[in-house]
């Protein structure tokens, strides 16, 4: 009955939909024509669409909800769950398997795509009228073509019959806090996009660029961002601690699917800055809200349809492929078109000198995007390759050295950036701020070059890049009262030293980390950097629906209080996987990561040691910047609603 | 019987994901004493792909074929090879799909230059931003 009910409330959902495009469409007209009886059937037609709006978020929402408790409920008589799920598994993963499987995903996806229009519908008052109903007519219109997708192609409430006792549990790997959040922290992020990509065709469409529409398309791109900052971050911790070898970055297409938005999102977040503050940069502004949109779309489906694994995984689900692509040359190419037929008639806006607070945010949203499309060749070209007869492989080592020279001067543009004048500015005035930046710079380059000689030069300059970035970050709030600078400027310091804290730990990790592979008998000892690590004991163990060996770590650094540290390697039964538990231990300076292998046949226990060095600023740094997206998005929506309020007033 | 049974627990025990039954290869998870050699090893590692995993290197992989690469790499830098040899040994064996560093060549000429003519078009773009310099 309830996946009936669930069944049954998407359906609704999308009948919806289709009443919205058409209200939105309707409301749209009126708001062209002039005249009273006109303003009253649009005010009307306004109301009903933005009604119709939050019931269809509140629907799809709704059916969202029923497929979590089939999950809770353990119902087999239920394809999904019983190829998902297991009725001894967790409470949260079994809430987690809801999303942990193509069908699950595909209607959280359009869950949160409802739900967001919902939430413009609810709070945008500033956008002129016929831009609104065009933006939501857009929201409602992709997700009509997702509605089509679940139901035809990828429903995930199909019965089994007969049901069967039990089901076959959930990718052990999956079965873990940090994983269980991360796919709906993205999602959120690709989904927040949507929002930004349907506000550029409203504003195509009623041909309304400036700087109100940038203004309130802003805190969705904020928003998005945060949420894509957040789940990247999140995703490499787990990938770090969870996959056992103390790498924290792969360059797998999974991974890369999800750095493509973020790319997209960062350039676009800094190029709205623009339209909003100078009316410049008008049709770049569009152009990547749509790039940013169809790199969620890219991403959710190449991940979702297997394609990234093999061009013949495609294959073996011909209708999901076809159905796939159709949805994205429909959607991306149906908004180039637009764009193609509109842009002539927006003009670029403002213009501006080279050395400006514009001409170092075209810099950043220049090299964003050569790194966006060095990601995307890249992580598509073994499959065009594939296509054509030819296996090859591209991984860190093409990405590392196509992206590092271009991220460098990044970092410099970001340095840069914020200490710039709007327009205009004096190079030598600039010069002159660079003093403090530059200086920090010059000496960690030369304590670097002195300890790690010319070998590492990448990671040399990645800390030096990273110095003078952290200093650099810092100055705009210099010469500023501290309680009264707003909060938005509050935000741009905390993300921009993010980035720096970031690169930091990304070069430390890959200059000083240590490395110590040993096969030792219980009692044996071994040395990792400034540790003596003690084999202590090594012992089964067992979790809820797991067994497990556990080995005792005795740890001590120099003369310090010794420790313990309790790694595992858990054995699955359903599906049947091993997975290493590695136990980390986080100090000041860095982390000691330790993994137990495997037992030989003479007592020795294989067991893998990493002491690495300040790694930990990686994932602070990611941190960092998510909280300062925070920081701006709050400081700009109140600076909004106070302005809002006060234009009431007047 | 209760042998039987004490047998049975012990074939139940064994780990289910080893392939086989030969113990991994002791440069499989220890390093080479020489500390240089052992870096250039794993310099190599990171760039070799794991033929039978999911987008993984073989210095990150638990798979047993990624182990016996890892063995095999060492022993081969042990004995004196360049990590250049080594790499063109594994294309050789295993096609280029081995190597994460495709080499530059007509199919793979577009992905280098990429890069390059990306950053110059985008320029000439952004060009269009500009105010022309007053005199």
């Amino acid at each position: 009955m309830i996946a009936e009910l669930g069944l049954a409330a998407l359906w609704l959902a999308a009948a919806f939909a289709v009443v919205q495009v058409l209200l939105a469409w309707g409301a749209a007209k009126a708001s062209r024509v002039t005249g009273e009886r006109a303003a009253i059937a649009g005010v009307e037609l306004m109301r009903a669409l933005r009604l119709t709006t939050l019931v269809q978020g509140l629907l799809a929402l709704l059916s969202f909800l029923l497929l979590i408790v089939l999950f809770i409920r353990s119902d087999m008589s239920v394809v999904l769950v019983a190829e998902n799920s297991h009725s001894m598994k967790p409470l949260m993963y079994k809430v987690a398997g809801a999303w942990g499987n193509h069908e699950g995903s595909m209607l959280l996806w359009v869950t949160i795509l409802a739900m967001s229009g919902a939430g413009v519908a609810l709070f945008e008052r500033r956008l002129a009228s016929g831009t609104l109903a065009a933006t939501l007519g857009a929201q409602a219109a992709i997700g009509l073509g997702f509605y089509a997708f679940l139901a035809f192609a990828s429903n995930p409430f199909v019965r089994l019959n007969p049901a069967v006792t039990e089901g076959q549990g959930l990718n052990p790997l999956l079965q873990d806090p940090g994983l269980a959040f991360h796919p709906p922290t993205l999602y959120l992020g690709y989904v927040g996009l949507s929002v930004a990509f349907s506000f550029a065709v409203g504003a195509l469409v009623m041909r309304d660029v400036g700087p109100a529409f940038a203004k309130a398309m802003r805190p969705w791109v904020l928003a998005a961002w945060i949420f894509l900052t957040i789940g990247i971050t999140a995703g490499s911790y787990w990938a770090y601690y969870e996959l056992g070898w103390g790498g924290w970055w792969f360059w797998d297409p999974v991974e890369n699917a999800s750095l493509m938005p973020w790319l997209a999102a960062t350039a676009l977040l800094h190029s709205v800055t623009v339209l909003a503050t100078r009316d410049g940069l008008r049709a770049w502004t569009l152009m990547l809200a749509v790039v940013a949109f169809s790199m969620s779309m890219i991403g959710t489906f190449l991940v979702r349809s297997g394609i990234l694994v093999s061009v013949h995984a495609f294959a073996v689900d011909p209708t999901r492929g076809t159905f796939i692509l159709g949805l994205l040359g429909l959607y991306i190419g149906g908004a180039l078109a637009l764009f193609g037929a509109r842009a002539g008639t927006v003009t670029q806006g403002s213009t501006f000198q080279l050395v400006s607070r514009e001409g170092a945010l075209v810099l950043n949203n220049l090299l964003l995007s050569v790194i966006l499309g060095v990601v995307f060749i890249g992580t598509l070209y073994p499959l065009a390759a594939q296509a054509a007869g030819v296996q090859l492989s591209i991984g860190a080592p093409f990405f590392n050295k196509a992206i590092a020279p271009v991220a460098l001067v990044l970092v410099i543009a970001t340095a840069v950036g914020p200490l710039l004048r709007w327009r205009r500015d004096d190079l030598n005035v600039l010069l002159g701020k660079l003093l403090w930046p530059a200086s920090a710079a010059g000496v960690t380059f030369a304590v670097m070059f002195v300890m790690t000689g010319a070998t590492h030069l990448l990671t040399v300059l990645g800390l030096t890049f990273a110095a003078g970035l952290a200093v650099a970050s810092v100055l705009p709030l210099g010469r500023r009262k501290l309680l009264r600078t707003p909060l938005h400027i509050w935000g741009m310091v905390a993300a921009h030293l993010g980035m720096a804290v970031s690169l930091a730990g990304m070069a430390a990790d890959s200059a000083f980390t240590l490395e110590r592979l040993a096969a030792i008998k219980v009692g044996d000892d071994v040395t990792v950097g400034p540790y003596r690590v003690i084999l202590a004991d090594v012992r089964p163990t067992i979790g809820p629906n797991w067994s497990g060996l556990e080995a005792r770590l005795s740890v001590r650094r120099g003369d310090g209080r010794p420790f313990d540290l309790f790694p595992q390697q858990r054995f699955f039964s359903t599906p049947p996987t091993n997975t290493n538990e590695a136990a980390i231990r986080t100090m000041v300076d860095g982390q000691l990561y330790t993994v137990l292998g495997q037992g030989d046949d003479q007592g020795r226990w294989q067991l893998r040691l990493w002491w690495k060095p300040f790694v930990t600023l990686i994932w602070l740094g990611g941190g960092l910047i998510a909280l300062g997206g925070l920081l701006a998005l709050i400081g700009r929506v109140r600076r909004e609603r106070r302005q809002a309020d006060a234009e009431t007033y007047a | 019987m209760r042998r039987l049974a004490t047998l049975l627990v012990l074939v139940a025990a064994v780990p289910a994901s080893a392939d086989s039954k030969l113990p991994p290869s002791a440069l499989a998870y220890t390093q080479l004493r020489d500390p240089v050699q052992e870096a250039r090893a794993k310099a190599l590692m990171e760039t070799l792909r794991c033929v039978v995993c999911q987008g993984q290197s073989i210095a990150d992989s638990d798979a047993e074929m990624a182990g016996d690469m890892r063995a095999l790499v060492r022993q081969r830098i042990k004995a004196g090879e360049q990590p250049a040899q080594i790499r063109r040994w594994m294309v050789q064996r295993y096609g280029d799909y081995v190597s994460y560093d495709p080499p530059l060549s007509w199919s793979t000429a577009p992905l280098w230059l990429a890069p390059l003519v990306l950053l110059g078009f985008g320029a000439l773009l952004a060009r269009r931003a500009f105010a022309k310099p007053r005199r």
